[in-house]
């Protein structure tokens, strides 16, 4: 069954100078593995698309249920130099929730 | 237990909060973060300007305000508003508080000895500062005092260093220096722990116009429970605390702070009753050798001009307008480093993760430069006002005028030893 990350996870987002974050939870354990095997460091990076100008590196919190994954190069050169709205990467996290994931049952 | 709470989250929060905090129940220490990275050069520049300047200046008027209530509920502060300029803010804490002791740490400003410290800075610096650990902060509370003012602190300095003032900790007691590192991360930004910016069910949130801002109940051995106080707003849950957990780090299992790192894989979490979560478990590990200094510098200007179009065709108009404005700087031979476009209310944020929009009813065309040369910043900043009359049609929203052009400061950051940083500590009585 596939349904938008939003349906599974919640997000928060934010910066490090030009590197973004976005920690991403489950609401309920038992999609934990789907999370894990479903969103890759790979798709995260597509998903952005130019956003992203580097490499995205995930981290896994089982104990919180939460993956976490820094973004290199995201911010247009970080938050006082960019020119972008959303210059900190604010909205990253809200930005993966439409993402469509495969979860089982 | 001691109850550490955080009343701003940045210069700029919410005003009534450190007033609530204290006011709506039992509080042993309120912390205030007013710092961030940006924060520091728009103070040195202030303190350039007037050296009176160059702190937190919403500070001393709020201590001033909570004055009588301190002592008498028996609250310490613990601040890093003193800036680039801590002794010129304790200064305006006693003459807005004559009867409140005051401590102030001073070392954190290199920004004198910069080129001594370290090999090859950026040109063009504008601040220079180490970020300092809690034991500093802690030898200040031991003196009695009433208000402790810090210039640049890491955020979750702040509330480890009456933990380590009142239980003893010492610079080898990792596991639970890692415990208040986690405590300090939760509540640095204020009500991102209980229930603002929360994603998680926001909708269902209760009282966001009267949050409670957060609330550690810490023990001696570096366990704590995050709550707030039970007549304020928000919520503090399983969802709210994990969001906050993983805000702005980077590898879980090193969170790094001066006095210690914290594995963050390791925090046990469980609802203790209503707003109310247990952080337990939490594993430390040594203190990194070397402290980081942040080094802000000057790195050229930018300036960023919009237009508003509207239905029929807005989003056509808007890359029509966009395609002339980029014709027009070409000819003029400017000098950019970046130019960057964004339309509005179609993909500003999302980029191209954003839902499609194909015919939305307005947008508003936002075109940013950047470069090495005033001049050619200022002149860009003409170039969007012609578009009412010489472009697309249904041009508006341009009540502003013309795009202000401002200092762009980048960050350059590098380690140094910890000797190289010392610190020393003045009282105010």
């Amino acid at each position: 069954m596939t349904v938008p990350l939003a349906r599974i996870a919640h997000c928060r987002s934010g910066d490090k100078g030009d590197t973004a974050n976005i920690g991403v939870v489950v609401y309920d354990e038992r999609h934990y593995p789907a999370l894990v095997r479903e969103l890759t460091a790979e798709r995260v990076k597509e998903f952005l698309g130019p956003l992203v100008q580097g490499m995205v590196e995930r981290y896994e919190l089982p104990n919180l249920g939460a993956l976490n994954f820094v973004l290199e190069q995201a911010l247009d050169g970080g938050g006082t130099v960019s020119l972008r709205t959303d210059a900190q990467g604010k909205t990253y996290g809200a930005a993966l929730l439409a993402m469509e994931i495969e979860v089982d049952g | 237990m001691i109850r550490i709470a955080n009343g701003q989250g940045f210069w700029g929060d919410w005003l009534e909060a450190p007033v609530r905090l204290i006011e709506q129940g039992p509080l042993d220490y309120l912390t205030l973060d007013y710092l961030a990275e940006v924060t520091m050069s728009i103070l040195q520049k202030q303190k350039q300007e007037n050296p009176e300047f160059g702190y937190a200046r919403d500070f001393p008027p709020l201590i001033g305000r909570i004055a009588k209530q301190l002592p008498a509920r028996g609250v310490k502060v613990v601040a890093n508003a003193g800036g680039v300029n801590p002794m010129a803010c304790a200064r305006a804490v006693k003459r807005a508080a004559p009867g409140l002791k005051v401590a102030v740490v001073l070392g954190d400003d290199v920004f004198p000895r910069i080129r001594e410290l370290c090999e090859a800075p950026p040109d063009n610096v504008l601040a220079a500062n180490a970020y300092l650990g809690a034991f500093p902060l802690a030898e200040a509370l031991a003196t009695g005092a009433d208000v402790v003012i810090g210039g640049r602190y890491a955020d979750p300095v702040l509330a480890m260093a009456p933990m380590i003032y009142r239980y003893g900790w010492t610079e080898t007691d990792w596991d639970k220096l890692a415990g208040g590192a986690v405590a300090g991360h939760l509540i640095e930004c204020g009500t991102q722990a209980t229930g603002g910016n929360c994603q998680a069910g926001w909708q269902a949130i209760p009282g966001l116009a009267e949050i409670g801002y957060p609330i550690v109940e810490a023990e001696p051995d570096g366990s704590f429970t995050l709550t707030k106080h039970p007549a304020s707003g928000g919520v503090v849950n399983l969802a709210t605390v994990k969001e906050q957990l993983v805000y702005e780090i980077g590898d879980p299992k090193r969170f790094i702070t001066p006095d210690c790192t914290a594995d963050f894989t390791t925090i046990a979490l469980r609802q203790d009753g209503p707003d109310r979560v247990r952080v337990t478990g939490v594993c430390g590990g040594p203190r990194p050798e070397k402290l980081k200094l942040s080094v802000a510098y000057a790195a050229g200007w930018k300036a960023v001009g919009t237009m508003v179009y509207t239905w029929p065709d807005a989003l056509a108009k808007a890359r029509a307008a966009d395609a002339i404005v980029r014709q027009r700087l070409a000819q003029l031979g400017l000098t950019f480093d970046a130019i960057h476009t964004e339309y509005f209310g179609v993909n500003a944020c999302l980029g191209p993760a954003a839902p499609p929009n194909p015919d939305p009813p307005e947008v508003q065309l936002r075109i940013g430069v950047r470069g090495p040369k005033r001049a050619d910043i200022e002149r860009f900043t003409r170039e969007m006002i012609p578009l009412v009359l010489s472009g697309p049609p249904g041009a508006t929203g341009y009540g502003e005028g013309r795009p202000k052009v401002r200092e762009v400061v980048g960050y350059w950051s590098a380690l140094v030893p910890r000797e190289a940083i010392q610190t020393r500590i003045e009282v105010l009585e």
